[in-house]
């Protein structure tokens, strides 16, 4: 096993345009689940295919198990990757496609048929080694992908949103398989999804990525509740922060956290007159949105997560507050956090 | 679109269900069984729009098909006035003439080598042509050519770079002292010098086509599956030959297809370059065909050569097709 880091890692498709990764600096830990997150075109792909060594940066260093990389072909790098697409060699049956990478490191023959046991049996998929991929239901492609990705036991395995091709009933168990599958064999791990909810589920970190820039990288508790900036505050949570602008600062509070004011046992909460104008019942939880009624954000937009919501109405305005300890202030000029301050509220 | 509603709401009506509620009324109920959409629903214009393609059919193929045909089984000749049953006595005479056993021997030969030669030739091309460079256009433009200049023209060429006294191969063999002069070899006058030409010949010819079609099917390839097989371990020669050619054997295969009828069937190039000679070494049957049934004048005796062409090539597609079919596509 190995840990993978980054050095100043860059890469411009096009000289001249915006580097799709830019000036990326990681330090992997062993074993660990790390989570690339953003939304499409964040560069998250990139940064992987890079450390996969399908995709050559233009600057910067990438270094795998301490040993720098960049001139190693991806057979070299000692990884595994499961494609968006599974990627699945359709002509060969599965147990060929999962004995493929031992043939490929010629892997002494005789021990091929132990390893795919080994490995199909880890994922359940031994009645379907001899079925096409064609023949597969997404999940079970899925299955068979990784079978083959841990067949010859890589240093690291790389996986390139595995679970946006399947429905979302078929997602929520496949995201368990794969966190229990990771626990099991403890190889460090590296996933790139747009879905929040997949990264903060399965990550141990999470790097948040936005135009090709690292904007945070923290344990799943640390990018939802302390975020860099404005950008992981709204990427993470659903829905996203509530963001208020002020004249320097832009405070920011959770919806959950915006709620009726006597349900607030915290001594220094601030108090918000809320006019509701939208409900939505999400079965768990329900969803207002409306307008703050006077004070300094008279006329600002927010919304409240809450358990409960039958006595609400559309069009009237209730008493609501959030707890002082839960907001979070941003520069109004760079997004970044900064310090948590006093504010007059009234 | 001023409408009143009622008007509007029966147009979209009539549209929505198209032939069929023009089937439901009751002044054209000979239209109901036909279900295209659109107007274009007169069954006389279908007929029509269809016609240039069965008459070309008819008359370019089938007719001298049947003719053909009913040559192979008569005496007839050119000039002869009238014609006679014979039976399969055409068929027996040309399997027992040493030319025709000749012409089939060399079908296979010249069938057979310029597939090999066009098939490795267009993989090469294909897998080389995929890859970025500068120039590629120019490079696929060049490729090309010998499909688009018309074959008569390019074999006429040839006859001249594989002359006995100018050729061009030769001048240079003796320019770097590989040959004396004079004493270099006869392209098209030797035998197996001779095949081998023609062979080099209709390989060149075919090659852009098959080319084409080779690098349609490797562009098809999904490109994560050869980047799969590189994190796999996969060097160039593995990915190539296990994964990316067995992927392309559909593709493949209509490029054999195709290649092996318009081989077998032709004989631009060899009726350009030898004639069939020298002796009957380069004689292909639809060249021996020819050269009985229009310049021997035995007409029957020329269509049962060409005849004998339909088995082998009916049983050949059916190879083919089914391999084609079975043969999985991502």
């Amino acid at each position: 096993m190995a840990v993978v880091q980054t050095r100043n890692l860059t890469k411009v498709f096009k000289q001249g345009e915006q580097g799709a990764v830019n000036d990326v600096n990681l330090e992997g830990h062993e074993g660990e689940f790390l989570v690339f997150l953003g939304p499409s075109g964040s560069g998250k792909t990139t940064l992987l295919r890079m450390i996969a060594g399908l995709e050559t940066p233009t600057a910067g260093e990438i270094l795998i198990g301490g040993r720098v990389v960049n001139d190693l072909s991806p057979r070299e790098r000692r990884i595994a990757m499961v494609f968006q697409s599974y990627a699945l060699y359709p002509h060969l049956t599965v147990y060929k496609n999962i004995a493929f990478p031992l043939k490929a490191q010629k892997v002494p023959k005789h021990t091929h048929k132990e390893k795919v046991g080994w490995a199909a049996s880890l994922l359940g998929i031994n009645h379907l080694l001899q079925r096409k991929p064609r023949e597969l239901s997404g999940g079970e492609r899925q299955r068979v992908a990784l079978a083959r990705a841990i067949v010859r036991e890589p240093s690291v395995f790389l996986l390139d949103e595995p679970l946006s091709n399947l429905d979302a009933k078929l997602r929520a168990s496949a995201r368990e398989e794969l966190e229990r599958f990771h626990r099991r064999i403890g190889t460090t791990t590296i996933y790139v999804t747009h879905d929040q909810v997949e990264a903060m589920a399965m990550g141990d970190r999470i790097v948040v990525l936005h135009k090709g820039y690292v904007r945070q990288i923290g344990s799943p508790t640390e990018v939802y509740d302390d975020p860099a900036d404005t950008f992981v505050a709204t990427f993470l949570g659903s829905p996203p922060m509530n963001l208020i602008e002020d004249t320097e600062v832009i405070v920011g509070f959770r919806p959950e956290h915006f709620r009726v004011a006597e349900a607030i046992t915290d001594t220094h909460k601030i108090p918000l007159k809320f006019r509701v104008e939208n409900i939505e019942y999400l079965g768990a939880d329900w969803i207002l949105s409306g307008l703050l009624v006077g004070g300094r954000f008279d006329g600002k937009k927010a919304v409240s997560r809450l358990l409960f919501g039958h006595e609400f109405e559309i069009g009237k305005t209730y008493d609501f507050a959030v707890p002082e300890r839960r907001l979070k202030f941003f520069d109004r000029n760079t997004e970044k956090k900064v310090e948590a301050r006093t504010l007059a509220w009234q | 679109m001023a409408m009143n509603p009622l008007q509007n709401s029966e147009t979209t009506e009539a549209e929505g269900n198209g032939a069929a509620s023009a089937a439901a009324l009751p002044k054209k109920p000979k239209w109901s069984k036909i279900k295209s959409a659109g107007t274009a629903q007169s069954p006389l214009l279908g007929a029509l729009m269809f016609a240039p393609a069965v008459l070309y059919l008819a008359l370019i193929i089938g007719g001298p098909f049947v003719l053909a045909v009913l040559y192979a089984f008569s005496d007839v000749r050119i000039g002869s006035t009238g014609m006679h049953y014979v039976g399969l006595e055409n068929f027996r005479s040309i399997i027992q003439s040493p030319s025709f056993i000749t012409s089939l021997k060399n079908s296979f030969i010249f069938t057979f080598f310029s597939q090999v030669i066009v098939i490795v030739g267009s993989t090469i091309l294909a897998v080389a042509l995929e890859k970025k460079f500068r120039g590629r256009g120019l490079v696929r433009f060049l490729i090309l050519l010998p499909w688009v200049a018309p074959i008569s023209l390019g074999a006429i060429g040839w006859k001249w770079i594989l002359d006995s006294l100018y050729s061009v191969i030769n001048w240079v063999l003796v320019a770097v002292h590989l040959y004396k002069p004079f004493s270099a070899p006869m392209w098209l006058g030797e035998p197996h010098l001779a095949m081998a030409s023609v062979i080099l010949v209709q390989s060149w010819r075919l090659l852009p086509f098959s080319t084409v079609i080779m690098l349609a099917g490797l562009t098809a390839i999904p490109k994560e599956i050869p980047e799969a097989a590189a994190i796999d371990g996969a060097g160039f020669w593995r990915t190539l030959f296990q994964v990316n050619i067995p992927m392309m054997l559909p593709i493949i295969n209509v490029a054999v297809l195709f290649g092996i009828i318009f081989t077998f069937t032709d004989m631009t190039v060899v009726y350009i370059l030898t004639q069939g000679g020298p002796f009957d070494s380069t004689q292909v049957l639809p060249s021996y065909a020819y050269f009985t049934g229009i310049l021997g004048s035995d007409l029957a005796a020329g269509s049962a050569v060409s005849l004998f062409l339909v088995p082998l090539l009916v049983a050949i597609a059916y190879f083919m097709l089914r391999v084609a079919h079975r043969a999985e596509v991502v």
